[in-house]
């Protein structure tokens, strides 16, 4: 670590890594309620469980990208970050407020919070991923403010590099892009049309750029790459990634009400999004091979390859799998969806927060380059254990929702929806049993960050 | 990737291409919206409806359900529900009104919402709404 502000990192890092395992255990209890119909019935019905795990994944991934940027920005700008005091005043407010909503969602009916946090002023809730009361939208631009006004500075007054540019640049739109989710009006349509605003154009757009960012600048530390050679690349990915990604958005405006021509743009759009998930890929790899030094720290050159192989497998190829509009008019809103959802955010966004993680970490809290072997080897088994068994939640799921189109959309005598689960509950299971051992992947990452190496465990 | 090939061209190629492209989703953003009254049934929001919308949104009904292929996958496709139950908004709001407050057991329950008379017919109302939004012919059929 070159720059002792780099530590406000830390607490964000840990905070990202205790949601996580939070969400994985609300992703355990719903899809437990996916073959026990009356699991924790009604003290925690579905709608409310799905909820928690869904927020939680995008509240530990906004730690983890802040984290990430606190780290990471300092040492490009070649100074210390502007405010450290405000990075940590802005994570316990963001801690809080997440800790807060989550008790809220489980405490009461969903009903009684929306009275109780005032909805009817400007209603905000109740849409998929933006179920957060109003005051805590406020709360979340409040806290995103903060800190791009505190990272921002940091690069305006130290070195401007591609990398902390392009980061800014993605952060920045993350946050332009949240301002939607306060658009809601009656019109349905025109609802459904500007949710995808922050939905499609966060993961398919400028969440790129961080990741793309997060890469660049991990690898640039781990091969010792010429920095020149890794930001052309970065920039060729970002611009594939926005020149597909925002006309790419029309692959959710097939039948949602808008017009028919969107058939045609969001399909030949969307259709070259995996693009530039192919060019991080072959980033990686490429960076890895021409490595001019060998770094110590083997788990994190791991996490980020893994990072760029899921996130095309995940994004890329089951995103195209249901992109093209004859298919999705059929795979729409099926399980089909769920398995790319899950593998795409695993692979993109996961990977590359616990890429960030641990390469940081060493140098947050050992003040070294890597964490020891028998540490880094928890970590590669984790990387294994969690990484086979999002495939295989994935494949069951396209098992699941391959069946279910069939049943209930393509064959001459079509099911009903409840009908065609009850047929399909053996892939609910099978994806159940995996999930149980994605979780135990995941203890094992929690206790890499406890693992001695063998020499200390043998004079102890 | 080749030395010719520099990292400025790289930039601009980004800038460029990221500002038309996004120009020109402004602009179809901006003829859909355009196009939109003829398809999205908005002669027929009524206080009721924006009524019916709000009840949808604060039981959150979209964490089990799917409204035009978006939401959850744990239950019915309720785009079409209005057309699925014979045109019928009394066997919406019976089926609404009517969950067992314990479940069903062993099965995939619905909760018990407590909703008003009133609530129960504008969410109906907003349901018939919906399924005459014009949504390209999707679902394929009947059972969403
Ligand atoms: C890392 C990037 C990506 C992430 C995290 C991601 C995630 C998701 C999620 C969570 C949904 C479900 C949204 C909902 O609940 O309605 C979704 C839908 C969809 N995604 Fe992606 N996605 C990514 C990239 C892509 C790419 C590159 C493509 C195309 C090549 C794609 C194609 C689609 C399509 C067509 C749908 C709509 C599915 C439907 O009609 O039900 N996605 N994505
Ligand atoms: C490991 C155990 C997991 C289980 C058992 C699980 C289960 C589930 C279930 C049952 C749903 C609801 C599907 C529905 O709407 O009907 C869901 C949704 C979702 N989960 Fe998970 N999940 C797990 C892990 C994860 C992980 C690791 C991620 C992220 C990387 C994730 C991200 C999501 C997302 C984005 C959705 C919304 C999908 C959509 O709208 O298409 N889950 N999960
Ligand atoms: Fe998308």
């Amino acid at each position: 670590m070159q720059y002792s502000s780099q530590a406000v990192a830390k607490p964000y890092f840990i905070a990202a890594i205790g949601l996580f395992i939070g969400q994985i255990l609300f992703g355990l209890i719903i899809g437990t309620q996916y073959v026990i119909g009356d699991f924790l019935f009604p003290e925690i019905p579905f709608n409310v469980a799905r909820m928690v795990h869904t927020n939680l994944l995008i509240v530990w991934l906004l730690f983890g990208f802040m984290g990430a940027a606190y780290y990471l920005v300092p040492e490009e700008a070649e100074r210390e970050l502007f405010s450290p005091k405000l990075a940590i005043a802005m994570f316990w407010i963001f801690l809080v407020a997440g800790a807060l909503t989550i008790v809220g969602y489980l405490a009461v009916p969903y009903a009684t919070l929306a009275a109780a946090t005032g909805n009817d002023l400007l209603p905000t809730m109740g849409r998929e991923f933006l179920e957060q009361p109003t005051i805590t939208k406020i709360g979340i631009v409040v806290v995103a403010l903060a800190f791009l006004y505190n990272i921002g500075m940091t690069i305006i007054t130290g070195r401007k590099t591609v990398i902390n540019i392009v980061l800014l640049t993605g952060l920045t739109g993350l946050a332009v892009f949240f301002l939607f989710s306060f658009y809601n009006p009656i019109n349905l349509v025109l609802d459904k049309m500007f949710w995808w605003w922050v939905v499609h154009l966060w993961v398919e757009g400028v969440w790129e750029l961080i990741m793309g960012a997060i890469l660049a600048f991990v690898l640039i530390r781990l091969t010792g790459v010429d920095r020149e050679v890794i930001e052309k690349w970065l920039y060729v990915i970002i611009a594939m990634a926005l020149i597909t990604g925002i006309i790419g958005t029309g692959h959710h405006y097939y039948w949602i009400g808008t017009p028919e021509y969107w058939q045609w743009w969001g399909s030949i759009f969307s259709a070259l999004e995996p693009i530039p998930f192919f060019m991080m890929t072959v980033f990686a790899f490429t960076m890895v091979n021409r490595r001019r030094k060998e770094h110590p720290n083997k788990a994190a050159t791991l996490w980020a390859l893994g990072c760029a192989v899921m996130a095309f497998l995940g994004a890329g190829v089951w995103g195209f799998l249901h992109t093209l509009a004859p298919v999705n008019f059929y795979t729409h809103g099926s399980q089909i969806t769920a398995a790319h959802g899950h593998m795409a955010f695993y692979g993109a966004y996961v990977l590359i927060v616990i890429t960030m993680i641990s390469y940081a970490w060493p140098h947050l809290h050992h003040k070294a380059p890597a964490a020891n072997g028998r540490a880094q080897l928890f970590e590669m088994w984790s990387f294994w254990i969690m990484t086979i068994s999002i495939v295989f939640i994935t494949l069951f799921l396209t098992g699941a929702g391959i069946l279910q189109v069939y049943l209930q959309r393509v064959s001459d005598t079509p099911l009903p929806f409840m009908v065609v689960q009850d047929k399909i509950a053996l892939f609910y299971w099978l994806r159940l049993w995996t999930g149980v051992i994605f979780f135990v992947g995941l203890c094992l990452y929690v206790y890499s960050f406890f693992a001695k190496d063998n020499k200390s465990l043998a004079s102890s | 990737m080749s030395e010719t090939f520099t990292k400025s061209m790289a930039r601009n190629i980004y800038l460029g291409g990221s500002v038309f492209f996004f120009l020109l989703f402004l602009a179809l953003s901006f003829d859909t919206l355009g196009a939109l009254p003829k398809r999205d049934n908005r002669q027929n929001i009524t206080p009721q409806v924006a009524l019916g919308k709000k009840v949808w949104e604060e039981n959150n009904c979209l964490g089990c359900h799917t409204l035009l292929g978006e939401g959850a996958y744990f239950a019915p496709e309720l785009g079409n529900v209005y057309t699925r139950f014979g045109g019928s908004k009394e066997a919406i709001m019976g089926f609404i009104a009517s969950r067992p407050v314990e479940g069903i057991p062993g099965r995939r329950s619905m909760p018990q919402f407590n909703l008003s008379n009133e609530e129960l017919e504008a969410v109906a109302e907003f349901l018939k709404y919906t399924s005459e939004i014009n949504a390209a012919n999707w679902p394929p059929n009947v059972q969403g």
